[in-house]
Formats: structure tokens, sequence, C-alpha cells
């Protein structure tokens, strides 16, 4: 009975997939999870582009293409969560892009435009 | 009527109100692999120990031709019963009445037999299989819910409560599971969500299955939320009855004491498991297997961030609670759910007078920006409030690497460990050896001739001088530096003595914990 369970432990832990982690400049042989394999690098989000918060459809598009707009000047309305949220402009700038129309359903971190 | 006519008359309402949904929805629960409730509770506890009660309340929904609608028992079974001949008070939702829906007499036989599991300073465990709400009860039901979840946090640290998820248990319902002690999940039965895939899919046009939005492996993998996984509800309910003998019935009381029992150490023997190389793996539960009686160990949250291992085991006879880094997983490192794992568990077993046994390894809290992000901060410090917080006996055993910040987190002498034992092989130092050579002797690294060289000889050098446990000991930081075969002996004498142990706090109407 006690072999059997030190068979079978061993088993478990020859069947893991072991990786070098480092740690402050030290190699460690240990197992890593998928979900922080699957980690995705960091990118700083820059404020001249624009994303929905929230998954939902566009209702009004304010600004066009090459428009002039200041800090807090309304860009687009959408509704998400049976609320009409509006997007405000996070800086003074021209619109470079508009990427989407109204009544457009936009996905959570979608681009709706950017400013130069 | 005489005596035996009345009696022939309530079997017979008795009959009525047993039936629950009918053959026909206990049927579809069978199709779908589940126990009806009385079957499940009959499983759970020991044989012909359940007394039911409220069997004849009936629903008092007014609205929607509710009122000419009959539900048996309104949909929940209440009662007590024992567990190995300790006393317990129950409940289960029957999905087969009106979809186990909460209703206001519904929730009012829950909340009766929760008071009385607390007057009675008994566990309290909850069955849950429930369409949620029930709609036509308005805001009733909404009520019943905050009377459930009022009782949940009172009763929190009090007495024990134990949820068991078996079958849907959505929205607003969840909360009580949410805020009880232990919760048990079945693979393909259990689901647990705020909102469903219907309303996600309405809402915001994602499309995804009850399974992968909160199904048994999400809760027992990912969200943590189910601390216990089973693959059927027998299984589930081996394990709710192996839990129960390892924690007392209330926080006035100690753990039953069982017979002792030596570790099997044919198959777990510490020499040849153990790895000194700082970094190598090995799996700590079996070290923890290797020290405990009859290698009994309990583990809870078994799935869900494996980096550091918590569960029940007993030290000759006396339950403990351990907490141990697993360097097999990530190094062993702390980062923001094994944080939150260890916290809660250490906060359990203070509430309910189960000594903690820590057993370290780690090289710290886990490096990046994702990490700091999810506020590695808020959440490290969960570690160092537990720990500090707890009164009940503190046993250490530092194994390797103690370094830094994850030294002092892992119950050290300066959070007041009754007792830090370390093993020869310990590495306590306020970081690894690579790191602070680096930094102490930079200069010297950068001016030699042959900086690659004398870095590895600093390395080394520092490694000498610094990677052991005897500069904490030398500061009586570490109480003993003992032999790794001798670590059973050690910490059951320091249990033993611990017996009586009596620590007070500043009094407080309750800290404020990094929540």
């Amino acid at each position: 009975m006690e072999d059997l369970e030190q068979k079978s432990k061993s088993e478990d832990t020859d069947d893991l997939i072991y990786q070098d982690f480092n740690i402050d400049n030290v190699i460690y042989r240990t197992t890593i999870p998928k979900r922080n394999q699957d980690k995705k690098p960091y990118t700083p989000k820059d404020p001249k582009e624009i994303y929905v918060f929230i998954p939902g459809t566009i209702l009004s598009i304010h600004v066009k293409k090459k428009e002039k707009v200041k800090k807090g000047d309304k860009l687009v309305t959408f509704q998400a969560m049976k609320m009409n949220n509006v997007i405000l402009s996070p800086v003074n700038g021209v619109i470079e892009n508009v990427f989407v129309k109204e009544g457009d359903n936009v996905n959570k971190s979608q681009i709706v435009l950017k400013i130069k | 009527m005489s005596v035996k006519q009345k009696t022939i008359d309530l079997r017979k309402r008795m009959q009525e109100a047993l039936q629950g949904g009918g053959s026909k929805a206990i049927e579809k629960q069978k199709a779908t692999g589940k126990l009806t409730a009385r079957e499940r509770i009959i499983a759970l506890l020991d044989s012909n120990s359940f007394f039911e009660y409220d069997l004849f309340v009936e629903h008092s929904g007014k609205d929607f031709d509710m009122d000419k609608k009959y539900l048996p028992g309104d949909g929940v079974l209440t009662g007590t019963g024992t567990i190995s001949g300790h006393p317990v008070c129950i409940y289960a939702q029957d999905f087969t009445v009106a979809g186990g829906s909460l209703g206001y007499m519904h929730a009012k036989k829950i909340t009766k037999i929760m008071d009385h599991a607390m007057k009675l300073k008994v566990p309290i465990i909850g069955i849950n299989d429930s369409g949620g709400a029930r709609i036509q009860e308005g805001v009733n039901s909404l009520a019943g819910y905050g009377e459930i979840f009022y009782r949940n946090t009172q009763a929190s640290g009090v007495i024990p409560q134990i949820s068991v998820i078996l079958g849907p248990c959505a929205g607003g319902a969840v909360y009580s599971p949410a805020l009880t002690d232990f919760v048990f999940v079945v693979d393909k039965i259990s689901k647990m969500f705020i909102t469903g895939p219907e309303v996600i899919k309405t809402v915001l046009g994602e499309e995804i299955s009850m399974e992968e939005l909160g199904g048994a492996r999400v809760q027992a993998e990912l969200t943590g939320n189910a601390h216990f996984f089973a693959e059927s509800e027998e299984e589930c309910f081996e394990q709710i009855k192996k839990l129960v003998s390892f924690i007392p019935w209330n926080n006035t009381k100690k753990a039953e004491a069982f017979p002792k029992k030596s570790p099997k150490t044919k198959s777990y023997k510490i020499d040849s498991i153990f790895p000194t190389n700082p970094q190598l793996p090995y799996d700590v539960r079996s070290i923890i297997r290797a020290i405990s009686d009859d290698s009994d160990f309990l583990e809870i949250h078994e799935r869900w961030a494996a980096n550091i291992v918590i569960g029940f085991a007993r030290l000759n006879g006396q339950s403990v609670g351990f907490v141990a880094n697993q360097p097999l997983v990530l190094a062993g490192v702390l980062d923001v759910d094994s944080s939150d794992k260890a916290a809660r568990f250490i906060r359990y077993c203070n509430a309910f007078n189960i000594p903690l046994v820590t057993l370290v390894d780690l090289p710290g809290y886990l490096p990046g920006i994702d990490q700091e992000h999810a506020g590695v901060i808020r959440h490290g410090a969960k570690v160092l409030y537990a720990y500090s917080e707890a009164t009940v006996p503190k046993l250490t055993v530092i194994l390797r690497k103690a370094y830094g910040g994850g030294y002092i987190a892992m119950c050290s002498n300066h959070l007041r460990a009754d007792f830090v034992f370390a093993w020869p092989t310990a590495e306590i130092a306020v970081m690894g050896p690579e790191g602070a050579a680096n930094i102490i002797f930079k200069n010297e690294i950068i001016n030699a001739e042959n900086p690659e060289e004398m870095r590895k000889k600093k390395i080394a050098e520092y490694k000498k001088k610094f990677a052991n446990p005897y500069v904490a000991a030398a500061y009586g930081y570490v109480d003993a530096v003992i032999d790794p075969s001798e670590t059973r002996h050690f910490l059951i004498h320091a249990l033993d003595i611990s017996k009586d142990k009596q620590e007070t706090r500043p009094y407080k109407k309750h800290g404020i914990p990094p929540f």
C-alpha cells in the first residue's frame, strides 16, 4: 500500500513540466501555471487613443476627422448598461481618425478614435 | 378522531410534503446527475440522524396567482443531525420545488435554522441548489437574502459555516457562500455567478456557457471562490466529513483530539524529498506529510494559487493549520492570490483556536508589473496582518530560503511566532545572495579586472557568510536550528507547552485589515 503511494507520488511529480524562473537574478527550477505563462507584456496607454471601457452601442459621434478638440469636449456617446455614457476628450488636439460609426456595437477595449 | 386517525392524517400530510416537486421534477433532477435535497442530507449526516423541521411551512406569495400554488416545504429542507456523532444544523434547497427559488418563507426557514445553530453553537451546513430569487415575491425575496447574509456575517468566526454548491447558485444568492468559511463544489454540477450568461449576452454581447463562466473548475482554479473540488456529490460529502473532523464545533472549543499516529515515513522521507540546493523544486506537501500524523493532510484550495499550500493535519492527535510555501509552483513566491489565500486561512485558524504551523521556503514576492498593478502591496499586507493579529500558538519552520519581505511575512519572530525553528539548510537574508552581492560589492565588481569572476567570488563570499540560519540565530530571531528529522519532535513539544497560551491584543471594535 505504502509502496503504491510512493509510486503514484513520484509519477505525479515526474509528469510536471519544469521551467526556469528568474527572481532577483537567481534561476529557480519550478513549474509555471498557465495563467502566469499567458501574461501579455505591459504596454503603456496612449491618452490620445480613445477606447470604450465597456461593451455597448455607439449612439452618436460628436466630432469629425481633422476637427480641433479641447480637453473636456464631448467625443462619443455610447449606450452600455442601460446608460448613455459620454466619452470626453482627455487632451487638446485634432481628431486624426474615427474608427466607428453611429449604431456600431463596440467591445470592451475597442478603439473608437485617435487624436493627434 | 382518535389518536390513530389523527396520526394517519399526519402521515398523509407528510407524504404529500415529502414528495417535493413530484416524480417528474425528481426524474429531471436525477437525469442531470444530481441527488435530491433529502438524499443529499441523508448521505452527508450519520445514518438515521436527520430530524426535519418546518416541513409544513407554506409560501406567502400572493401576487401573480401564487396564492393558488402549493410548494411543499417552500423549496427548502431544514433540520438537525449529526456528523461522526457531533451535532450540526443543516438546510438543503430543493430544486424540484419551484426551482429551489428563494421566497420569503423559504428564507425564513433558512434563517430560523441558522439562528438555532448560533444558539446551540454548532456548525451550519447549507446545500445550495436554487434558480435564485422568487421573482413573484418581489422585494420579499430580497429581504430574505439580506437576512441570510446578515446572519452569515454574525456567525462568521463563531460557528463553522459550510456551503455546498450542488446546482446553480446565481445572483445575490452567491453572497451567502462567499460569506461562509468553506465552499464545496462538484464538477459539472456547481454553477456560481453574479450575472448569468443570458444577462452577459444581452447587456454586453459576449457569449459564454454557464460552465465556462462559473462552473466548479472556474471557481476552484481561477477565482478561488471554492475551497474544495470534487468529481461527484459522494466525494464532496466525504470531503465535508473529513473537514469537520479537523475543526472545532464553535469558537469557544478546540478541535477534537484524535489518537496519535506516526507519519508514514516509508513513503515520506525528508532526506529523499528535500534538495538542499535552494534553486531546485520539491513538493512541500510531502514535507507536511512527512511530519504529520498518519501522513494525513487535508489540503484546502488545492487548485488555486498553488504557490502556497494551506490545509489541516494533526500533530500527536491535535489539529493544526499548515501554511507552506510551495517551491514546486512559481518557486513558492508570494503573489496577490497566494497572499489572499494564506491570510484568510490564518484568520480562520485564529478564530477557531487551531494552532498554525508555517513552513518557509520562498524567494520573496513575485516581481512584475502585473503584480504591482494588481495590488500586491495591499494583498501582501494581508499576510502580515493576519499573522500579527493571530494569538493561537504560532510555530514556524524555516526550511531553506527566507529572503527579504517574504521572511518577515511568513510568521517570523517579529510577527510574534512563538517558536521559530530553522533547518541547517535555511538561508535567512535580506535578499538572495546574488542580488545582495551585486549591490554591496558593486564598486569592487565594476572596477575588477574580470568583473564576472569578481561577481562570482563575491556571491560565494556572501553566501558563505550570510546564506545560513546562524546569523539570525545569533540575534535570537531563530529559537533553535534543528536536524530536519527532529522537526515533528520539536513541533509536538512546542504545541504541548503552548496549550494554555494566552496573549492579549489591545481593545478595539475591530481592526482595519487591507481587505
